[in-house]
């Protein structure tokens, strides 16, 4: 083991190979990479300052898209679904998935890894699936989702302007409800898996300590549970902002290619898909690309510094 | 004692909120099975199974295998060979890439190591939205556009794995392995496939499993690189029946199924791997 050899370096271990080979290992990423991620990157930031017609006919109109976007009623009624989206997300998905991880992580419970699996079976069906069986379920009439309102809530009598409860309007005039209502459905379990991997990292020793201390459950939350969890709720918070606001498939099938009744269900990168693809100026949609993606990193920012508040 | 009972109590209601919850849960995945197994008329007149004479008052008899059949007669097969293919392609493909790539960053050093972790943990934090527009630009440029290599080849390369890679062989991977393969006489090559790749094998389990969920659900993509009908995966061609077949309900429902019992099978029986993996990078990392 001694370095005889001619193709160990005296430093050590790490890196004890001739130079060169590692290029083999890395070339098929980077050259991909290049090509395919970073190559585009550039070039987003030149379509932004053009306008096209298709991929081949542009023209320079320097810092016109943007000054074009922030004047743009439909764009900012896209960013305003979105966030609306996203905080459906972030204060009834999440809270719900922590529960649900809480209630199984309870000890003794029985079945766990079924509810377990139940619970987060939705999310193998792609959004465009969930879309397709949502379009039937919240059907007038025929749907699920208005008959199991009917049979349990029938004796009241529908809301007003609605005939009957089978006639509830999800899909015409309560979009964004329905929109949240489904990705309940679809997300809560995927991220009760997180919460549920983070509760079961929690040391239940310091848990007993802190009962024996006569702590009380909420106390026992606050100061043992929510510290040892942080980071991974941090995780979670960061992904679902970032699967929320880049929100598509779902109301682009589930509102027929349309951003639905009056644009209710219009989100940001399914302005961006219209303009680009079927507008045909993927200058305009560069632009709205570059939009979102400064509100992603402004509430990565925002998020990052939270914690170190917190933390501090 | 009262404690205990009220403990128990707890215990009970739990349970039992547990289950309806679950069993809302699975509830629409029953609806679209039967609606699949149901003609038209039948839709409209039950909210589940047909009523009938059946064991349960079932009506068995009424349920059909019609609706797939219609499936078959559009073509929907050739989706599906598609998905297939595109899935299990990028899944393997992606997986080898990220994998050596990862082995490369955990294991050597270079010149330029430190700039390419960078790019790597950079680029997990990209918005792929980003993207869309230039890289469709990209595509025609390079004459990719309706091509299954268009479709493919930019989600080769995914950072995201590269990371995870890069993470698991530093922890199952012991350096002195390595170097007594290398004194062996092992080539570089041999020693990625034959010890490397058998120590990381729960990491690429998961990662096989996540690649290929992701392609086969993916719809953007292919909703805008390919045009032709005969290349488009499940996902695209869904849609489409949708728009045609608007009130083909158990059509609609058919062509669901047989979208979603693949995957819905491949992950009963990898599902721990996949959690593992999908949890590995935020409870690890």
């Amino acid at each position: 083991m001694m370095g005889g050899s001619e193709i160990t370096t005296p430093r050590g271990s790490r890196g004890s190979v001739p130079g060169g080979t590692v290029w083999v290992f890395l070339a098929p990423f980077l050259l991909l990479t290049l090509v395919f991620v970073v190559y585009p990157l550039t070039q987003s930031a030149v379509l932004a300052t053009q306008q096209t017609y298709g991929p081949s006919a542009k023209t320079f109109v320097g810092a016109e898209n943007f000054s074009g976007i922030a004047t743009d009623p439909l764009f900012w009624k896209s960013v305003r679904n979105t966030l609306v989206y996203a905080m459906g997300s972030l204060f009834i998905q999440l809270p719900l998935a922590l529960a649900l991880a809480l209630a199984l992580n309870s000890p003794r419970l029985r079945a766990r890894s079924v509810y377990r699996l139940i619970f987060f079976s939705p999310q193998l069906m792609g959004l465009v699936f969930v879309s397709i069986l949502a379009t039937l379920m919240f059907e007038k009439q025929a749907g699920l989702v208005n008959q199991a309102i009917h049979s349990v809530l029938g004796g009241f009598g529908p809301p007003e302007g609605v005939g009957s409860w089978l006639d509830y309007p999800w899909l015409e005039s309560k979009v964004m409800p329905t929109l949240i209502l489904i990705s309940l459905w679809m997300y809560v379990g995927f991220n009760m898996v997180y919460f549920l991997a983070a509760l079961q990292s929690v040391d239940a020793s310091l848990l007993e300590a802190a009962e024996i201390d006569g702590a009380g459950p909420i106390a026992r939350f606050r100061h043992v549970t929510v510290p040892a969890i942080r980071p991974v709720a941090s995780f979670v918070v960061m992904l679902s902002m970032i699967g929320s606001l880049q929100l598509f498939e779902l109301p682009y099938v589930l509102l027929d290619n349309s951003g639905g009744p009056n644009n209710q269900g219009l989100t940001v990168v399914m302005y961006l898909f219209q303009q680009g693809f079927e507008v045909g100026d993927l200058g305009y949609a560069s632009a709205i690309g570059w939009a979102l993606s400064v509100m992603l990193i402004g509430l990565a920012l925002l998020q990052f510094w939270l914690m170190r508040r917190d933390e501090a | 004692m009262s404690s205990n009972s009220a403990r128990l109590a707890r215990a009970a209601a739990l349970q039992i909120v547990l289950a309806a919850l679950a069993i809302v849960t699975l509830v629409p995945f029953a609806w679209l099975i039967i609606a699949s197994l149901k003609t038209r008329e039948d839709f409209f007149a039950s909210t589940f199974f047909p009523p009938g004479d059946g064991p349960l008052g079932i009506g068995w008899d009424k349920l059909t295998l019609d609706n797939y059949r219609r499936l078959g007669e559009l073509g929907f097969e050739l989706n599906f060979v598609n998905s297939m293919f595109y899935a299990s392609a990028t899944a393997v493909l992606a997986t080898l890439i990220s994998a050596s790539a990862g082995y490369a960053l955990a294991k050597f050093r270079f010149r330029g190591r430190g700039a390419a972790t960078l790019l790597v943990l950079g680029l997990i934090i990209l918005p792929p939205t980003l993207l869309i527009a230039p890289g469709y630009e990209l595509l025609f440029n390079l004459g990719l556009l309706d091509t299954v290599p268009g479709l493919l080849l930019p989600f080769l390369a995914p950072a995201f794995g590269v990371f995870l890679f890069r993470q698991s062989v530093t922890q199952a991977v012991p350096d002195q392995l390595l170097e007594a393969a290398r004194i062996d006489g092992c080539s570089e090559v041999e020693i990625f496939f034959a010890i490397v790749l058998p120590l990381v094998r729960p990491m690429i389990g998961a990662f096989l499993l996540i690649t290929f969920l992701a392609m086969w659900n993916n719809f953007i993509s292919p909703q805008i690189v390919l045009q032709s009908p005969d290349k488009q995966p499940l996902s695209v061609a869904i849609a489409q029946l949708r728009g045609l077949y608007r009130t083909d309900y158990g059509l609609l429902m058919a062509g669901t199924v047989v979208s979603v019992a693949p995957v819905a099978v491949l992950f009963l029986l990898l599902q721990k791997q996949f959690i593992s993996g999908l949890t590995s990078g935020a409870v690890k990392g």
